[in-house]
């Protein structure tokens, strides 16, 4: 992938040395629907090979702020930047702005309920964005699905329909989907909350994967223990804002927030 | 006792083929305008934007709450008066068949599109796809497996409906049963030949629309 951040002579926003490294940033997003105001003003920098877990109470607007970081929700105020440029209201990019296309095509969504494309089957599904966004030739595209589809375990069902996979495969799909993109990061939302218990493993199972090879991720999730062993930072929302945040070990396991402890007792029983 | 004859029907069968064809090109005439026409409506209404939507659902309602008959005389008779020109007969049966069949087929294009989950709109965005993209790869072949039945439903009462362009003398399979009967003076085997036409072409296309639904029902 090649790097947008050295150009700095022409970017107004740059700001610390330390920047450069930073994928992709939210600052101060507020995001309301109607007279109710789901975010305020949230703030969150995502190192390249950083591994942020977010969690939170239902409501809290987790699903609202990871889907902002991909402009899939418009954020009432605030900004979303993709190494150092800010991210405009269209789908190309005009001037300084960069597009909505061109930042989902470097960052990539997993969705809890997987959204795979019913009418195509495992391969079609993973190869629709190299051929049409990317404009990759088929048999390229089908090289580097196949990678992927193999990388999440299910060689054997590249030929399947969604509808005759299992939820832990099919969100296995969706991740080897947006893989195929070959993004600068992974957004997750919940992408175990729909599956059955027995099933939560093997998704879990590919996500660390990601996680151990370096892959940037925001991961929204109700798997505490799960979120301690593979992130590098836990961030901690509730209504709309970020109470806590920091090392795994401080947040989970020395809590010193206390609607973050009273958050915590529920999982401890 | 009636004593049936079709001797001077069958005489008159090329006058029946004829009207049978013409029936046949303003149907297929009125639905590929329609579909067209339909499409832009459709999207139209799907825009988001205000007055493009108002204008579209405004066209919609004005079809599908006037009876047809009522809109092919007044696009024959009372819209010339304000062009200020004559329009054929021809010309105002396939206008009228076809802004009708549009105001119907957005509906079901319309209702087909947003069927469709929203997390698939959401899915296509998120691998990059611009709206045309999502539209034409992801919603669309979707929605037309999805809007068959009634898009083959619509169709087959636009054939029916097309009966109506008798009135204003356009030459199609009814009119050819008033000018057989008016020949023959066989109203009873007149009449009767032509129901049974348009039974006999609608009957197996019903058919088909109810085997793809039930096709699909089962798929789903
Ligand atoms: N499209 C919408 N329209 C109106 N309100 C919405 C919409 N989406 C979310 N909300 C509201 O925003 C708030 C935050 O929702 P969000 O889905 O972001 O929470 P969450 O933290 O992801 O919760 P969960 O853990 O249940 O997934 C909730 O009060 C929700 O009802
Ligand atoms: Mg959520």
């Amino acid at each position: 992938m090649t790097s947008a951040s050295s150009a700095p002579a022409s970017s107004s926003s740059v700001s610390s040395p330390a920047a450069s490294d930073i994928v992709l940033e939210a600052r101060g997003i507020t995001k309301c629907f109607g007279a109710l105001t789901v975010l305020h003003g949230i703030d969150l920098a995502l190192k390249a090979g950083e591994v942020v877990s977010i969690i939170g109470p239902s409501g809290s607007g987790k699903s609202t702020f990871i889907r902002c970081m991909n402009m899939l929700e418009k954020p009432d105020a605030g900004e979303i930047l993709f190494r150092n440029r800010r991210v405009g209201e269209k789908h190309r990019g005009s001037g300084d702005l960069l597009g909505q296309g061109e930042l989902r095509r470097h960052v990539g969504m997993v969705f809890q309920h997987f959204n795979l494309f019913p009418h195509m089957s495992v391969l079609e599904n993973v190869i629709e964005g190299p051929v049409i966004v990317q404009r990759k030739s088929r048999a390229e595209a089908v090289e580097i699905a196949m990678d992927y589809i193999a990388k999440v375990g299910l060689a054997e069902k590249r030929d399947a329909r969604p509808d005759q996979l299992s939820g832990g495969q099919k969100q296995r799909v969706a991740i080897a989907r947006a893989l195929a993109m070959q993004p600068d990061a992974l957004l997750l939302d919940e992408v175990t909350s729909a599956l059955d218990p027995e099933l939560v493993g093997e998704v879990l199972g590919v996500v660390r994967d990601l996680a151990n090879q370096g892959m940037t991720m925001v991961i929204v999730t109700h798997e505490i223990s799960f979120a301690a062993d593979v992130s590098d930072r836990v961030v901690f929302m509730e209504n709309g804002r970020i109470v806590a945040q920091g090392l795994p070990e401080t947040i989970l396991r020395r809590p010193d927030n206390e609607r973050l402890k009273a958050f915590l007792a529920r999982f401890h029983g | 006792m009636y004593t049936w004859s079709f001797a001077p029907i069958i005489q008159a069968s090329d006058l029946f083929l004829w009207g049978a064809w013409i029936t046949v090109v303003y149907t297929a005439g009125s639905i590929a305008i329609g579909l067209v026409l339909g499409l832009a409506v459709c999207f139209a209404r799907l825009s988001g934007i205000g007055p493009l939507n108002w204008f579209a659902q405004g066209f919609q309602e004005l079809f599908r709450c006037t009876p047809l008959l009522v809109q092919l005389l007044w696009i024959y008779y009372a819209l010339p008066l304000l062009l200020g020109f004559d329009m054929p007969n021809w010309a105002a049966a396939l206008l009228t068949l076809s802004l009708y069949a549009a105001a119907f087929y957005a509906e079901v294009f319309r209702g087909g599109i947003v069927s469709i989950d929203k997390g698939q709109f959401e899915a296509g965005a998120a691998i990059g796809m611009s709206g045309w993209q999502v539209m034409r790869r992801i919603i669309l072949p979707q929605a037309i497996r999805r809007m068959m039945p009634a898009f083959i439903n619509q169709s087959v009462t636009q054939f029916k409906n097309t009966s109506l362009v008798s009135v204003i003398s356009v030459a199609d399979l009814t009119y050819m049963a008033s000018i057989v009967n008016g020949q023959t003076y066989r109203p009873l085997e007149s009449y009767t030949v032509v129901a049974v036409l348009y039974f006999v072409i609608l009957f197996p296309m019903m058919k088909f629309a109810d085997y793809i639904e039930h096709r699909m029902r089962r798929g789903n």
